[in-house]
């Protein structure tokens, strides 16, 4: 699957990555909670932990990415937000991790498509258990603007993530 | 960035762009009432049914004249210099809005029962 594997084949190896992952995920997430990137629209943000997990997508697989993003997600849902603020963000994270690994699998769309794809069905998702929470529907109408604003973010962590991943790649695997 | 991204791209907008006419032209709710701000705080609250026609005062001795008839809102005229708000279309739907920038007045339109969602999601 990747150059990391092959090498080090064992959990031992894997697992300090992980960690330092997470724990850069976690430090990206708290970032955003000090400094709300805000565009004007409640709900919309940049999604930096993303990068976190794209790259993890890309050097050793799903299967890591969900443990990092999941963990990622208790512990900062924990520390900084509230019950609800979990619930949103576990749902954002878990489609966007389906939806970004399903479309890395087609081997057809480069890491700036896959991160749009994860920017947009996290916001999807996160309005979809809005409509439950708050029981309505009418909130629906947010969704254009959350897409757009998916596509716009999706595209900026995408391009960090087509920088980094060869980099990181190159650190890890030395 | 490969072909296959930008048709992901455009396809998502597209679908984003039809879910917004289909909202706005079949499933907004009608608006009963608009409220008036000015600098953020509502000073005035009109119902749609009435036939009224106010100056609002704004900041900067900025001055709006909003007019309301048969159930729709309109600014009418601004000392604005660009007089933007004047060149909107009348607004009747829930959650339409007339911004004046300038002079810091903002019209919105409500539907009948206020929700407060603001408070649930952060």
């Amino acid at each position: 699957m990747t150059q990391l594997l092959n090498r080090r084949n064992n959990l031992i190896n894997k697992i300090p990555y992980l960690g330092v992952f997470t724990a850069g995920a976690i430090i990206l997430s708290y970032i955003e909670t000090i400094i709300p990137f805000y565009f004007g629209i409640p709900g919309v943000k940049l999604g930096l932990t993303n990068i976190m997990i794209l790259i993890i997508l890309y050097l050793t697989g799903t299967k890591d990415a969900f443990l990092v993003s999941i963990v990622r997600i208790i512990l900062t849902g924990f520390l900084f937000t509230n019950f609800y603020s979990l619930l949103y963000s576990l749902a954002g994270g878990i489609v966007s991790l389906i939806v970004m690994s399903l479309l890395k699998r087609t081997n057809r769309f480069s890491i700036i498509g896959v991160s749009v794809a994860g920017g947009i069905f996290h916001n999807a998702a996160q309005i979809l258990i809005a409509i439950f929470v708050v029981e309505t529907a009418s909130i629906a109408y947010y969704l254009p603007i959350l897409i757009i604003s998916g596509v716009v973010t999706g595209m900026l962590i995408g391009i960090l993530g087509k920088i980094l991943v060869p980099r990181v790649r190159a650190v890890i695997v030395r | 960035m490969k072909k296959n991204d930008w048709i992901l791209i455009i396809t998502i907008l597209l679908i984003a762009a039809i879910f917004w006419l289909i909202h706005t032209k079949f499933l907004q709710d009608e608006g009963s009432y608009v409220t008036i701000s000015v600098d953020g705080k509502v000073i005035h609250q009109y119902s749609l049914e009435d036939d009224i026609d106010v100056e609002i005062k704004g900041v900067n001795e900025g001055i709006n004249r909003l007019v309301i008839k048969n159930g729709k809102a309109k600014m009418i005229d601004a000392n604005c210099p660009d007089k933007l708000c004047v060149h909107q279309k009348a607004i009747s739907k829930d959650k339409e809005t007339i911004v004046c920038l300038p002079n810091k007045v903002v019209i919105e339109v409500h539907a009948k029962e206020e929700q407060e969602y603001d408070a649930v999601v952060k």
